[in-house]
Order: structure tokens, then C-alpha cells, then sequence
């Protein structure tokens, strides 16, 4: 297999379209996405839950058939790939999910768990998986001898996610998916898994999309950081710049927010922005126009296209903030 | 905290017998909430917050054991009958939970899950109990109540339902309103706009509040007072301002710390907390923090440090090597 010139995308989706049917009526959910992630980038996507942040993850991964569009690995095209050649690359990605302990068959021991991805991809010599799933293990700081033969129920969350991890790992992949891996960790522990994926992509030369609804926990960890809402991406900055100066309202909104643990910060009383309409039926125009205090009669016409705003910072808004 | 305790929580301990043997969820907590104020319960899952709300609740599990004293508006709780605790509960002792739909009944409409507590607790006629909850409907921010009335749960978002939820709450004007992570299951524009709807109506109503949650970010601004609570214990307590402008507990520090904020460049490794809280069925004979506290040292390990005040008298904390003002030397 041909691999691309270092400098191309490992990642770059084009106009993807993804519906789901629900009776009779049809669920936007990702909407006319394009994004492209560099090797050895993190690219961290928040956005409020519903508004299309793992649909888009699993469309990545084929696991969800899009509408339209493409998704290019590595140069090549998984929309277009069926069978052997779709599995064969599906190796090179993995994910990494919310529940660490619902991702884990209650059943089987952990070293199974983690050997089954080498069992399937024909590593046929058993000493040869035992070796892999020790080395992954004591890579998420666990001990091999007293994990293997255990099972999932005799974790906690926190072990349970770093299991999860050496799973992800144990491929060699060069991507992964992690789809909110720290949202049902406790404070203490969130820290730790945070820690563990930094060093893991250090250590294996990772590529990362990294999806969570927490800010804060997105700026710790991603290069760029992209914000999705109601299945359209509203704005794509460096980290630093979209927390410094946020272009699109939403992403104003969404820092607003957050409330900070410092009592001299007296929340803004929030502005009345109600909830998000439904995907099924989103609003003309900009689809954020229905809580955006910059609305005017143009964003209901125009649906506005993601746009440069400045060096390395792209917002979809008629009336960006910068 | 001014005034007289409107709640006081005096050597609470509450036990559940599990097949591993004795759990002590809560371990002598002793706190107190006057009317009118709000007070912050922080900490991790497992810490034994929910367990302290369901003891002040009397809503505990059957087989656990409570011992120890909860006094409320001058009662004691414990010696209440099972039918004058209801009506408190109805009344003047009213909860909001994480999921509103552990409160709701799916099968009924709003409406008359709102009616039927106004027309059993406050005696009101059919017309006025639904005029009442069409306006108590509209201030927790539901547009549209009248329509909503005929609605039933499942046809609200989730943000809606913790509305509705705290609307039944706040219908029969409580004393104090118990809010055990209100904010959890919602998102975070959602999130702000719930929590500033608590704030408002607790200032309006002088209804003393306790918010139980994981996050600091929560309590921050909108607390009188906060209990850091670690392995069944408070471990530091005091008034929301001195806490964050001077952490004496380690844990508290330390919890505060791994929390990754927004004015951190990325890629910083975050100063995480070593290993995980103890397991509650085997207690520490020390500190329960001590295995995972970077300054523990001497006795830490082998005599647990009581909650006692610090120089001023409000700030209480549980440490035998408390982090100290000003210099940030340890004593």
C-alpha cells in the first residue's frame, strides 16, 4: 500500500452527509461536514449532545453509511471500500468509547479482551499476542500478572477506561477515535486518563479526533478544535485562538458557559437562549440563528459558509465576532 | 453561615451491610444550614454526598443503619412517622434529582402530576390547582405552559423535564430545597440556564438550598458555604469565598488542581491525583486521603485527623499538615 507524502491530511472528510430515518421523518445529522486532520494532530470536536459529534466519529470509521460525500484515509477513499480491503484499514483506526465498563464483554477475561483484536486481524501465535497484550498493558500502567485474568467487574472506571485504551492500542494503530473517553470519570481519575492519552500519542505517534462536549477538557489535549451544532461545523480554530477569541457565537455561548470554579466569577445572568430546535427539522439559514443574539433577517436566507476569519481560525457566521 | 440552623446534621453515620461486609458511607458528618442559605456538598462518586442527602431525606435503603441525629425546623427526623415524613417531604423538605425522570411518572401529563400534589398538599380546587401550576410552569422558564400541561414527559427534552421537576419541587413552597446533582445529565448552555433558575428562585422564595455535586465550577459562584466531602467524611468546610482563596485540605487543593481549565495552554499534563479512593467496605485506620496525599507523613497513616477549625472559626478542615496562607509553607 502506497503511503502518502508525510505533509498530506491522514484524515480529510469532504461534504459528508449523514441521515438517519426515524418513521417517516428524516434526522439531519451531520450536514455537508469537511474537515481534514494532520498526522500527529488532534483534532478535539465539541458541541452539545444531538448535535451529530459522534455520528460524525462513526461515519468516519464506516460503522455509520453516509448519505453523500467522502472520507479519506490516508489517501484513500473508505466510503468507496467494502469487505477485506474496509477491514484491512479499519486496523490502522480505532476507537475508544464514553462507558469504559459497557465497552468491556462482562464475560470474557481482560486478556482476551485485549488479544481479540489480534486474534481477529491472524495473529495466529499465541506467545506472540501474550507478549502485545503484556506490552500495551504495562504501557496504560497496568500489570500484566495481575490484570489478565481478571474480569472487567473488578475494575473501576478508571482502570476500565486504561483497559479500553490498551485494546485501542494493542493494533499499532496510527488513529483513534475517542468519543468522550473521559465524560464518566470522576475529577481525580479524569486527569489521569487525559495524562495517559497525551503520553500515548507521544509515545505511539498517534493522530487523534477527540469528541467531547467539556471546553475545557477539549483546549487540554487538542491542536485545533472544531465546534459542531445541529450537524454543521460552526467554526474550526487552533486551540489557543478559539479560546481567546472565538469568531462564532456559539462558541461564545458555549465558553459562557462553563462554570468556572473560582467564586469571584459571578456567572453572566445567561442570556434567555432556550434549546436547540430539532435535527429533524433545523432552521433555514443558519441553523443557530434561533438562539443567536446577532441573528438578522440574513441568516434566516443565507445559510453561511465556513469561512477564513483569520490565520488558522474559520467560522460559518454571517456577523463573526472578530 | 447567620442565623439558627433551619438543618442540622449532628454525628450523621449511615452503614449498609453489603456481602463484603460493613460499608460506612457516611461517617460522623455534622453540618448546618440556616434559612436562606445555600450550602455546596463537593465530591467524587462514592464519596457518600448522595447517602448524607437520602439520610437528611430519610429516604435511606432498608437495610442501611443511620445513626446519629438529623434536626429540621426543629424535628427530628428520625423520630417522625413514616406519614409525617411524607408530608415534610411534600412540603417544606423538597429534592430535585440528577435524572427527572426518576421523579416523573411517565404515564401521567405534567399537568397532572403538578395538580395533584397542589390539590393533595395545598388544598386547592381543580381550577386554581391548574391555574397555579400553568404560572409555576412559567417560572422556571417553560414557554408555553398551558400547552404543556397535556404533555407527558417523554415528549419534553431533558433540560424541560429538570424544569418541570423543579417546578413540583418548589410548588408547595419548601423550607429547603435538596438539589443532588441537578445539572449532570444536561448540557452545558442548558446547564447554566438551570442553575441560574435555582439561584433566582432560592433568593426569591429565601429557601435554603443544598446543591450536591462533582464540580467545583458549580458551587463557585452560587453557594454560601461548601463541605468537600472524601471516603465518607467532610474534610474541609467553609465559607464559599475563604475556601477558594485558601484551601487548606490537600484533597481539596488537589482536586481543584486536576481540573483542566480553559486559560491552560494545551498539552499540559494535568496534576493528576494518584490512584483511586479507598475501598469503603475496608476503612483506613489514618487519613482516607493520606495513600494518594503528596504531603502525608508521620501520623497521617495511623490516626484519622478530626474536622477542626482553623484560625477563623467558620474554616473547618481535617489535616495534620494543613496548607497554610500567605506563604503556602506547611505547618
Amino acid at each position: 500500500m502506497m503511503r502518502q507524502a508525510a505533509t498530506s491530511p491522514l484524515l480529510k472528510v469532504e461534504n459528508l452527509v449523514v441521515e438517519y430515518v426515524v418513521g417517516n421523518k428524516v434526522v439531519h445529522a451531520v450536514s455537508d461536514v469537511s474537515l481534514e486532520i494532520a498526522r500527529g494532530e488532534t483534532l478535539g470536536l465539541v458541541g452539545e449532545s444531538g448535535c451529530g459529534k459522534s455520528t460524525l466519529g462513526r461515519a468516519v470509521l464506516q460503522l455509520r453509511p453516509a448519505e453523500s460525500g467522502r472520507v479519506l484515509f490516508d489517501g484513500e477513499d473508505l466510503t468507496a471500500m467494502r469487505g477485506e480491503p474496509l477491514r484491512k484499514m479499519r486496523r490502522r483506526v480505532q476507537l475508544i468509547f464514553q462507558d469504559p465498563i459497557a465497552s468491556l464483554n462482562p464475560r470474557r477475561r481482560i486478556g482476551e479482551i485485549i488479544a481479540e483484536p489480534l486474534v481477529i486481524s491472524g495473529v495466529k501465535d499465541a506467545k506472540e499476542r501474550h507478549d502485545r497484550v503484556c506490552k500495551v498493558l504495562n504501557a496504560v500502567g497496568l500489570d500484566p500478572a495481575l490484570v489478565v485474568g481478571r474480569l472487567p467487574h473488578e475494575f473501576s472506571g478508571g482502570q476500565c477506561q486504561r483497559i479500553c485504551i490498551a485494546r485501542a492500542l494493542v493494533l499499532n494503530p496510527e488513529f483513534i477515535i475517542c468519543d468522550e473517553p473521559v465524560s464518566a470519570l470522576d475529577v481525580s481519575i479524569r486527569a489521569q486518563i487525559l495524562n495517559l492519552l497525551e503520553e500515548m500519542k507521544a509515545r505511539f505517534g498517534l493522530t487523534l479526533l477527540f469528541i467531547a462536549h467539556d471546553l475545557a477538557v477539549v483546549k487540554a489535549v487538542s491542536d485545533r478544535v472544531a465546534v459542531m451544532y445541529l450537524g454543521r461545523l460552526c467554526e474550526v480554530a487552533s486551540s489557543e485562538q478559539l479560546f481567546a477569541r472565538p469568531a462564532h457565537p456559539y462558541t461564545a455561548l458555549l465558553l459562557e458557559a462553563i462554570p468556572l470554579p473560582d467564586p469571584d466569577f459571578k456567572p453572566a445572568e445567561s442570556v434567555p437562549v432556550g434549546e436547540p430546535p430539532s435535527p429533524i427539522a433545523p432552521p433555514s439559514g443558519c441553523r443557530f440563528r434561533t438562539r443567536c443574539p446577532r441573528a438578522d433577517e440574513r441568516c434566516a436566507r443565507e445559510m453561511p459558509e465556513l469561512r477564513a476569519i483569520g490565520p488558522r481560525q474559520y467560522a460559518a457566521c454571517h456577523h463573526p465576532l472578530t | 453561615m447567620s442565623g439558627p440552623a433551619l438543618l442540622s446534621v449532628e454525628g450523621v453515620a449511615v452503614d449498609l451491610p453489603t456481602a463484603r461486609g460493613n460499608l460506612r458511607a457516611v461517617d460522623q458528618v455534622d453540618l448546618h444550614l440556616a434559612a436562606g442559605q445555600t450550602l455546596g456538598i463537593v465530591g467524587e462518586s462514592g464519596c457518600g454526598k448522595t447517602m448524607l442527602s437520602r439520610a437528611i431525606l430519610q429516604l435511606l435503603p432498608k437495610q442501611a443503619n443511620l445513626s446519629g441525629r438529623v434536626m429540621f425546623d426543629g424535628q427530628n427526623l428520625a423520630r417522625c412517622s413514616a406519614e409525617a415524613l411524607r408530608k415534610l417531604r411534600a412540603r417544606s423538605l423538597a429534592v430535585v434529582f440528577q435524572d427527572p425522570m426518576t421523579s416523573l411518572n411517565p404515564v401521567l401529563t405534567i399537568g397532572t402530576q403538578l395538580t395533584e400534589t397542589l390539590q393533595e398538599h395545598l388544598e386547592l380546587d381543580a381550577p386554581a390547582a391548574k391555574r397555579r401550576s400553568a404560572e409555576l410552569l412559567a417560572a422556571v422558564g417553560i414557554p408555553a405552559p398551558e400547552q404543556r400541561l397535556s404533555q407527558y414527559p417523554h415528549q419534553l427534552s431533558g433540560g424541560m423535564r429538570q424544569r418541570v421537576a423543579i417546578a413540583i419541587a418548589l410548588s408547595c413552597e419548601p423550607k429547603l430545597l435538596i438539589a443532588d446533582e441537578p445539572t449532570t445529565a444536561l448540557d452545558v448552555t442548558i446547564q447554566a440556564q438551570i442553575l441560574d433558575l435555582l439561584a433566582r428562585e432560592q433568593k426569591r422564595r429565601h429557601m435554603a438550598m443544598m446543591i450536591i455535586t462533582h464540580d467545583l465550577g458549580v458551587v463557585a459562584g452560587r453557594t454560601d458555604e461548601v463541605a468537600v466531602m472524601y471516603a465518607g467524611r467532610v474534610v474541609e468546610r467553609a465559607p464559599t469565598q475563604a475556601l477558594f482563596k485558601q484551601m487548606h485540605m490537600p484533597y481539596t487543593e488537589a482536586l481543584l488542581a486536576a481540573i483542566p481549565k480553559l486559560e491552560t495552554a494545551p498539552h499540559t499534563p494535568l496534576p493528576a491525583i494518584s490512584g483511586r479512593p479507598p475501598d469503603p467496605t475496608r476503612p483506613l485506620k489514618g487519613c482516607s486521603f493520606s495513600p494518594r496525599c503528596r504531603y502525608a507523613a508521620g501520623r497521617c497513616a495511623s490516626e484519622k485527623p478530626s474536622l477542626a477549625p482553623a484560625e477563623t472559626s467558620t474554616h473547618h478542615y481535617a489535616c495534620f499538615h494543613p496548607i497554610r496562607l500567605a506563604t503556602g509553607a506547611r505547618t
